[in-house]
């Protein structure tokens, strides 16, 4: 099956929470929906869930016109962030539900069921639970029996609503393979909704960057990673740093800034903004240099620094602590290297709107 | 703490234990004769039938009505939400003076319903809408935040599950409401079990037939007959205990999956 979702439009009130969403997701993919809160994409998820309804678009899966089903016709295994197990019913009863539900000419007879509901156990590896009632389980314990409960009724497609959201950071992890496990063993197509980024590219096969109703940017994690497609999607995904730069022939100029370990750009010649992230700048002491530190401070492994260039221009650097480069203390004067860097035309400030408030550059350069 | 415990005492415990002593002064043998003596046995039953017949309308009309008020928006809910409790606020002789009025021969209700055959005053079906009338606010604002509070991620849960309407309330939410359902019901059991004053005025109060045990323990009062009246009321306190440890009972089967660890 194939899922295919045409200008998809959404509107709470005055608000609108979908702006036109196109999106084709192939049978047995991993697709992330990366973004802010508020950036529409558990409402996408919810829609395709049949729980919440487009103003307008299409949505279609193997050609079938799923805005015509009711939620309960679809079949999507939901897994909300919360769980939402039945407090009432023991793992087995969980996990056994959608199949006890059915209507009764497709209902499987109940050894089935209960053989069904074993496999699923054994193979989400919690079989010791089964007799156990959710209020008895961690919240790994019971995001796991919620998967079981979705994956029981076969789902045509796996909709999972920030399913990590509301565990720790050690269970994440383990989740995060576990789900990547079970995804290649089953092939099920599913779509999962996250804020995380690094969540979103080590599980995804495919992520679709989401922001203010809007898919900003379609693509493999590292793709992603390396070539963010807009200002918003850079601030996102960590480039926060942004210095107001000079394009000539595809090459920046700005004061204390060396771009030579950045490729030429295909760009216009004038004023560019250069995003960056903190750890892919290398501030070179200098005296002559055009920018300052004003602060450094270690958090162990990583020394944190803030820098103060010309025109109030603030940037913040990261590297490695015990590299030990000598002499980045307060009051020293640096040239800065970016090794990595995005580059939009136009100059800073409000360029885009910013649904990441990270503009680490000040108003400058007039 | 103390406070609290001495007024519980106090107001709550001693009376009770007055009437087991003056019932245990009475011994077993005269208390089973005045227990079985017909006109006692009549009122007993007349009491619990009634009792249950208004207790089942409760429930189904109770369960109905909080959920109507919960799931619904509809011009006027919130005077309809404040009409609930007016049979508790009324004094309930003024209810039994109106719901006679109503159902007597010439009332609104009357008028309709005797020509039919179906008389209601001087019956035990009137008996029974007294009873439900004062008791009925007792299942709906027991359920009424329950189902409030109930998240909607089990509903959507069961949806996407494939679970149609009818299933998804037997078997997601009903199981979710049930312990203050059971709470709603068994409060409005017992307070049916004792209502009197809106009762006596639609009942006609006929001994064998119409008279409802509390109103035959005041008839034996008046008669200066203390241990007659005594035995009435403790069957009916046992009644009332009883009923109070069943339904904790099944409180507590529903409840089973609770905090266990949690």
């Amino acid at each position: 099956m194939t899922m295919t979702i045409r200008n998809l439009t959404r509107r709470f009130g005055q608000t609108e929470v979908l702006r036109g969403i196109d999106l084709t997701v192939e049978k047995g993919e991993l697709v992330a929906l990366l973004g802010p809160s508020g950036s529409g994409k558990t409402t996408l998820l919810r829609i395709i869930s049949g729980l919440d309804w487009p103003d307008a678009g299409q949505l279609t899966v193997a050609g079938g016109d799923w805005l015509a089903k009711k939620a309960e016709e679809r079949r999507t295994g939901f897994v909300f962030q919360h769980y939402a197990l039945f407090p009432h019913m023991k793992v087995r009863d969980n996990i056994a539900f959608g199949l006890t539900v059915l209507p009764r000419d497709r209902r499987p007879p109940p050894v089935q069921i209960r053989a069904r509901v074993a496999e699923l156990l054994q193979f989400l590896q919690i079989p010791h639970l089964a007799d156990r009632y959710p209020s008895e389980l961690s919240g790994g314990q019971r995001q796991r029996v919620a998967l079981g409960r979705a994956l029981a009724i076969d789902p045509e497609v796996l909709l999972l609503d920030e399913p990590f959201g509301a565990l720790d950071a050690q269970v994440r992890r383990d989740l995060r393979r576990w789900l990547r496990e079970v995804h290649d063993a089953t092939g099920t197509t599913t779509i999962f909704v996250t804020h995380d980024q690094e969540e979103a590219f080590e599980l995804a096969d495919r992520v679709v960057v989401m922001g203010a109703g809007q898919i900003e940017q379609i693509g493999r994690p590292d793709e992603i990673y390396d070539h963010p497609a807009s200002p918003f999607t850079a601030r996102f995904l960590g480039l926060t740093v942004e210095i107001p730069v000079n394009l000539r022939a595809g090459r920046i100029e700005a004061p204390g800034l060396d771009g030579s370990a950045l490729s030429r750009r295909a760009m216009a010649d004038g004023p560019a903004t250069l995003f960056l992230r903190p750890s892919d700048i290398t501030p070179v002491p200098d005296p002559e240099g055009a920018f300052r530190i004003t602060e450094a401070v270690s958090t162990g492994a990583l020394l944190r620094l803030r820098l103060e260039g010309p025109a109030d221009c603030i940037a913040e650097a990261e590297l490695p602590r015990r590299a030990g480069v000598p002499g980045l203390i307060p009051g020293q004067r640096v040239r800065l290297r970016p090794e990595a860097g995005q580059i939009f035309p136009g100059g800073p400030g409000p360029v885009q709107a910013a649904a990441v408030p990270s503009l680490k550059t000040k108003e400058s350069l007039q | 703490m103390g406070v609290t415990l001495s007024y519980l005492g106090v107001i709550v415990l001693l009376p009770v234990i007055a009437l087991v002593l003056k019932g245990a002064e009475i011994g077993p043998a005269r208390f089973w004769a005045i227990t079985t003596a017909p006109r006692t046995l009549a009122a007993l039953q007349l009491t619990l039938l009634a009792a249950t017949m208004a207790t089942i309308f409760n429930a189904l009309y109770g369960l109905l009505m909080a959920w109507v008020l919960v799931r619904y928006e509809f011009p006027g809910k919130r005077i309809l939400d404040a009409l609930v409790d007016i049979p508790f606020a009324l004094p309930t002789a003024v209810a039994g003076l109106a719901l006679s009025a109503l159902f007597a021969a010439n009332g609104w209700y009357g008028a309709i319903l005797e020509p039919m055959g179906l008389p209601v005053v001087f019956t035990i079906w009137g008996v029974a809408i007294a009873m439900s009338f004062t008791s009925i606010p007792f299942v709906i604002r027991a359920v009424q935040p329950v189902l409030e509070d109930l998240d909607p991620q089990y509903e959507q849960a069961a949806r996407t599950l494939g679970a149609g309407r009818f299933t998804i309330f037997a078997r997601v939410i009903f199981p979710a409401i049930l312990p203050a359902f059971l709470v709603g019901v068994t409060l409005s059991f017992a307070r049916s079990l004792g209502e009197f004053g809106a009762v006596v005025f639609i009942a006609g109060n006929l001994p064998m037939k119409t008279e409802i045990a509390s109103l035959l323990a005041v008839i034996r009062l008046e008669e200066y007959d203390y241990n007659g009246a005594a035995v009435i009321a403790l069957v009916l306190l046992l009644i009332a205990l009883l009923l109070l440890v069943v339904s904790n009972l099944l409180q507590a089967r529903a409840l089973r999956y609770k905090g266990k660890t949690a």
